[in-house]
């Protein structure tokens, strides 16, 4: 479902479900962290790209940058109760810390139709990651599910 | 050096880590030889999600009094390990975010009925199918509650009273719940906005993961004196609820880790890894987040009334009982951080206790527990999977000098989510315990799979831990009939 260039995959871990993902730039990454997070809760393939919500977060580094970017997007589900499968990050890093525009697309749940699976109840900080290996962007996460 | 290295068997059950590098008291691990050879194992691993490290961690904290435990369910969490205690000095301590965790309070309700199994073995099907119907649970479901941020407000600073005041449950409920099913020092204000907002249609909804209602029989009574307190007898048929404070208190844990990262740094106070952010108890960030966690308490206890409710309504139902025939026996919490009085080297403290996948289990003759069971203690309950046993057990005078009072919550994984659901396919664990008698209603196949009971650890042998240890006795053994998952 993902380009070589541009992916995610679960890592195995214990309690919870640990993700990497990987993108050409930390937002590319960014995006891909996002659809590991819907899989986890939705079939993805099932979530039509219908409404975009706009997002922006600002945080003192890539790392707690990428735990907000996550955790809106868990926050979301309930508040609007929007669950999304596409998304556009940009990220900027600068002496003031690291932020992010973000666009996502996606549709209200309904867990009939969305194979509803699992919530996640949090981002953890444990297990954090955002790197460059090589050509590409690597994110890792840990959800406390 | 690995740090299970360092282990030092000093009793039935229990292991010492003594005080090395940066601890200033010594991990206390009760648990049998099998489960140290898995923590073993595990820091031989990745050592990040070593449940030893993160002993040692705990033990390194400022504040903290006696000992870092850990119980017989032992496992890596997120900065504690689960079935990690530890209590800390209200001048010297610190409030831990990791010692509490992302679903505050969670814990479980059992209720009592007068039915017995033989009443309910032709009809499990229908009975199961209507709790499955009747509570809200799996992820997008929404309970039958409305609620404005006045009344979110009300919930969070008054726990399950709020909720039996709107009618839903008699009075009598909230003598059978810790606390009274309210803890005090609740600031709704504090709250995050956004927290409040998740939160508004989720009281009496059950979540998905390791969260269920099951209906369950009393297989056998191991302490007659402690389970004719408790109102139980073999053959009788009860129902336990596993929930928390769902989203609203998941974003309390949000917010806080990057509240108490900042206020970390502020005190100077060095902590060994990311989750275990904290702020002194006395300073005003401690104090904010104890009073998020109290009212993250409040809704965990309003959301399990709620469900109770809606179980009562259920069962009358598709059983013809009287909701005042369905009584409930307690409700006890496993993630919480609350003040409480401990005998510290003969010295009467108050504390400040953390319980991270950990119940309170105080012995015999303490206060807090419902009068009828003073005699006794109060009863705890241990989770086991959809196919084992559940227990009661209660706590003795050992646990209280040894672990705060304290009790194990639940069998504890063996196998990650991703190899239980590689391992197992969710209609075939539903099949395969149907066989065993076992009704299982699932709102997600791979949720059902990944919670397969060979996906845990072998409850007897955590119970048999607690128990050679002396820290929790067995009362009743209780064993599924119908079980309803997220």
């Amino acid at each position: 479902m993902d380009r070589a260039d541009e992916g995610y995959t679960y890592v195995d871990h214990t309690a919870d479900m640990a993700v990497r993902a990987w993108g050409p730039t930390p937002g590319a990454a960014f995006a891909a962290a996002g659809r590991a997070l819907t899989e986890a809760m939705v079939n993805l393939e099932r979530v039509d790209g219908r409404v975009r919500r706009e997002f922006a977060a600002r945080a003192d580094s890539l790392e707690l940058l990428l735990v907000d970017w996550l955790a809106g997007l868990v926050a979301e589900k309930d508040t609007s109760g929007l669950v999304f499968s596409r998304f556009r990050v940009e990220t900027h890093v600068g002496a003031g810390g690291a932020s992010l525009r973000a666009s996502a697309w996606g549709e209200p749940l309904d867990p009939e139709r969305h194979e509803a699976r699992t919530e996640v109840k949090g981002i953890s900080l444990l297990g954090l990651c955002v790197r460059r290996d090589g050509a590409r962007w690597v994110v890792e996460y840990v959800a406390d599910v | 050096m690995d740090e299970s290295d360092r282990l030092v068997e000093v009793g039935p059950a229990e292991w010492e880590l003594p005080v090395h590098d940066a601890m200033r008291v010594p991990g206390r691990i009760f648990a049998d030889r099998e489960t140290i050879a898995q923590l073993r194992q595990e820091e031989a691993g990745e050592s990040q999600w070593s449940a030893v490290r993160q002993i040692k961690h705990v033990a390194s904290l400022p504040g903290i009094v006696s000992a870092a435990i850990a119980l017989p369910d032992v496992h890596p969490g997120y900065g504690f390990p689960i079935g990690g205690v530890a209590a800390f000095d209200l001048a010297e301590g610190v409030a831990v975010v990791g010692g509490v965790g992302f679903d505050i309070n969670c814990g479980v309700r059992v209720l009592r009925t007068p039915l017995r199994r033989a009443d309910v073995s032709a009809e499990i099907e229908r009975i199961g199918e209507d709790l499955f119907r009747t509570v809200p649970a799996g992820l997008g479901s929404s309970g039958s509650l409305r609620l404005s941020i006045p009344e979110i407000d009300r919930v969070l600073e008054e726990g399950a009273a709020y909720v039996v005041r709107q009618g839903y449950g008699p009075a009598r409920d909230l003598e059978y719940i810790e606390e009274g099913g309210r803890i005090g020092g609740a600031d709704p204000s504090a709250v995050s906005v956004l927290a409040k907002q998740r939160e508004f249609k989720q009281v009496g909804t059950l979540g998905s993961g390791n969260h269920y209602l099951e209906v369950q029989c009393v297989d056998r009574v191991l302490d007659a004196e402690a389970a004719a307190a408790y109102g139980l007898f073999e053959g009788q048929v009860v129902v336990a609820i596993h929930t928390g404070s769902r989203a609203l208190g998941h974003q309390i844990g949000q917010d806080s880790l990057k509240e108490l990262g900042a206020a970390a740094a502020r005190y100077g106070i060095s902590i060994p890894d990311q989750e275990m952010v904290c702020a002194p108890i006395r300073s005003p960030e401690g104090r904010r987040y104890l009073s998020l966690v109290a009212a993250g308490a409040n809704c965990a206890f309003a959301n399990r009334q709620m469900i109770a409710h809606l179980v009562r309504v259920s069962l009358g139902r598709s059983c013809g009982l009287d909701a005042r025939d369905v009584e409930t026996v307690y409700d006890i919490g496993h993630n919480n951080a609350k003040l409480e009085e401990h005998d510290v080297e003969r010295e009467r403290r108050t504390l400040l206790v953390h319980r991270k996948g950990a119940t309170r289990a105080f012995a015999s003759g303490r206060s807090e527990a419902p009068p009828s069971y003073r005699g006794v203690g109060h009863p705890i309950f241990v989770g086991g999977t959809m196919g084992t046993a559940s227990y009661v057990l209660r706590g003795t005078e050992v646990g209280m000098s040894r672990a705060f009072g304290s009790g194990i919550h639940g069998a504890g994984r063996a196998l990650s989510r991703k190899k239980a659901a590689k391992k197992y396919w969710g209609a075939d664990v539903i099949s395969a315990l149907r066989r065993e008698g076992i009704r299982v209603w699932a709102h997600d196949a791979r949720g059902a799979a990944e919670e397969a009971p060979g996906a845990y650890k072998d409850v007897e042998r955590v119970v048999a831990a607690a128990e050679a240890s002396d820290l929790n006795r067995r009362v009743a053994r209780l064993r599924p009939l119908a079980v309803v998952k997220g």
